[in-house]
């Protein structure tokens, strides 16, 4: 019972980590400038496409295609961001949903067109196989590099922010976007590369879940709905909410899915629909 | 009797103020439209079913139109009562009640139930929280729907549907004659209904509480209260949609439900025009035949011309296609015959957004 219920804390920390690999973007973004961008998932899919065509057709190694899955997502990002989103910075929500959801089913039909609607096959390295036990419990290796990496990656995000001339005007833009432009900082400016980089982070997410959840056209769509979730649990802006919100609805829907199957796949729904009728700017929301 | 001075005596509390008067008298363009919906009789009769799909879809699309487009109330889970009303109509039919009239009061009202208890919590939020939770709550019936199998037939659908002829006398048909009429008066009847909904002073309060819910609050029209019953109308009307779907077809699958069908008819609203009584009736006649010419390719790529048509929506037609039109008419030639297709929301373009 003990190791069983280890076992599923440990499998849920790891989804949770690969959900906060994809939605953080999202949720710095979306403190920022307000943007509803219901596309971010396609930037995740990007990077998964980008991971799958290199090592399948070119023959690279695992690790190798992870920054070019970063690099190609938050490049392709960018150019969305100039020719597009830009224009609608202060539409309504709807109008940016619209958009961003218009781009969505763009994305789905071209990646169903170019790669098919099969599920991407992908074929880890050895060393990223297998199992370890520790005290009775049994751990994929894969998913502790995930959740190594996934740490790493926010503590990295947390010390940019926290220390850095760059961090600070993001922070600054993120809590009072007037103000900050007031006091000369170029909103636009840092909002691009933020966004960039958030995307980019989607991608390397994109390229991990691979192995746990697969590839084929409906990532964007299928796991658009689980990142809007973390994100407005986890409350815009806040990189700490967004960790907590990932590791508390990766955690919930795995014992979900674990202790009660005929009920579980609805665990995580119920889990968002609870928490924002509690806090509806989220767990650490302040607007 | 003391005689009243003429100047100090109320007027009449039945006569409209002019400008309401004008909004209610039905234009030339409306006759010939709803003419022209008769025509599938005689031009297409090997449509029939695609025509009442396409009255269904419409009267889908005026019940999001309801809540949307003179609300301004986001939903991306309005599919949720569609389908409740779709499986509550097919329940009633299975359990040995196939008289379609009253099962569609039924699933109506069963849907109405529903959007009247969500309505509690659609007033309460705004913006993301308010997209969220409509979303989260169209998934969550969805997998209740899938989960209750013994219910709702699960992923293979509802079987046993059985429907009596409509009033005793007409028997749905294999070529969906009967059908189209059904759907066709139903939608009718649902249309007169909006109709005169949105041109009564409550409808005009929506629109007021669209565009600034703290000023009309100052006036005295609270928002809460007016958006619960706007919501529990739509979700009547949905939930109507979905039990005509149901009876005309005799089958219910998860489909009804699906997260997909949200988004199309949210789709279908914003090409026709939100805001406007006709933008869900164009958006899904335009939608649904567009659909059927492209039905022989692979679902997958249809999303692409959608989603390419949703971004230039977005970026060049902010009121849809009727928006669209009416502009274009306004400019050529004053806006004297094409008054009822204007009213365009600025929402749309300007936002609330701080």
């Amino acid at each position: 019972m003990m190791t069983s219920l280890l076992g599923v804390l440990f499998d849920g920390f790891a989804y949770g980590m690969l959900l906060f690999l994809l939605s953080v973007g999202l949720s710095v973004t979306l403190g920022m400038m307000n943007f509803v961008n219901l596309a971010h998932c396609t930037f995740g899919m990007i990077g998964g496409y980008a991971t799958v065509t290199l090592m399948n057709a070119w023959g690279w190694p695992f690790l190798a295609t992870l920054p070019v899955a970063f690099i190609a997502a938050a490049m392709i990002s960018v150019v969305f961001e100039r020719t597009m989103f830009r224009r609608l910075y202060r539409a309504s929500d709807l109008d940016q949903c619209l958009l961003t959801i218009g781009l969505v089913f763009v994305s789905v039909a071209t990646a169903a067109f170019i790669y098919g609607t099969i599920q991407q096959p992908v074929q880890l390295p050895g060393y990223l196989r297998g199992s370890v036990h520790i005290g009775g419990v049994t751990l994929g290796v894969y998913r502790v590099f995930l959740i190594v990496f996934a740490l790493a990656v926010s503590g990295l995000l947390v010390a940019a922010l926290e220390f850095t001339r760059f961090g600070a005007q993001v922070r600054a833009a993120v809590d009072n976007q007037r103000m900050a432009r007031g006091l000369g900082i170029n909103v636009d400016g840092a909002f691009a590369i933020t966004f960039a980089l958030g995307s980019g982070l989607a991608g390397l997410g994109g390229a991990l879940a691979i192995d746990i959840v697969g590839l084929d056209p409906s990532f964007a769509l299928a796991y658009l709905v689980y990142v809007l979730i973390v994100v407005a649990c986890g409350g815009l802006g806040s990189i700490g909410g967004t960790f907590a919100a990932a590791v508390l609805l990766g955690i919930s829907d795995m014992a979900g899915k674990y202790y009660f199957p005929a009920i579980g796949s609805f665990m995580i729904y119920f889990v968002m629909i609870s928490l924002l009728m509690w806090r509806p700017s989220g767990i650490f929301g302040r607007r | 009797m003391t005689p009243t001075d003429p100047a100090t005596a109320a007027p009449a509390p039945t006569a409209p103020h002019p400008h309401m008067a004008a909004q209610v008298r039905w234009r030339t363009v409306e006759y010939v439209f709803w003419l022209a919906t008769l025509l599938p009789f005689v031009v297409a009769p090997d449509y029939l079913a695609l025509a009442s799909q396409i009255a269904i879809t419409a009267l889908f699309a005026l019940s999001l139109d309801l809540i949307l487009g003179y609300a301004g109330i986001v939903s991306l889970g309005h599919a949720a009562f569609f389908g409740f009303g779709a499986y509550a109509a097919g329940l009633v039919s299975k359990w040995g009640w196939g008289e379609p009239l009253s099962g569609l009061l039924i699933a109506g009202l069963a849907a109405g139930l529903l959007g009247y208890l969500m309505s509690f919590v659609i007033a309460r939020f705004r913006h993301l929280a308010l997209i969220m939770i409509t979303l989260g709550f169209g998934l969550l019936l969805l997998e209740a729907a899938n989960s209750a199998s013994g219910l709702t037939g699960g992923a293979d659908g509802l079987q046993g549907v059985k429907m009596w002829p409509v009033l005793g006398l007409f028997k749905f048909d294999l070529y969906g004659f009967t059908a189209y009429w059904y759907a066709l008066i139903v939608l009718f009847v649902f249309f007169l209904m909006a109709r005169r909904l949105i041109n009564s002073p409550f409808g005009l309060s929506l629109r007021g509480i669209r565009e600034n819910p703290v000023r009309m609050r100052a006036i005295g029209a609270e928002s809460g209260p007016h958006i619960r019953k706007i919501y529990t109308i739509a979700a009547f009307m949905a939930g109507v949609a979905g039990a005509v779907l149901t009876q005309t077809t005799e089958t219910v699958s998860l489909g009804v439900l699906d997260f997909q069908r949200s988004a199309d008819i949210l789709v279908i609203l914003i090409l026709g025009g939100a805001g406007r009584l006709y933008g869900g009736l164009i958006g899904a006649i335009i939608y649904m035949i567009a659909r059927d010419w492209f039905s022989g390719v692979n679902p997958q790529y249809w999303y692409f011309p959608i989603g390419v048509l949703l971004i230039a929506v977005v970026l060049f037609l902010p009121n849809g296609m009727l928006g669209g039109i009416a502009q274009l008419i306004d400019t050529v030639r004053g806006r004297r015959w094409f008054g009822w297709l204007t009213s365009p929301p600025p929402w749309l373009r300007s936002g609330s957004k701080p």
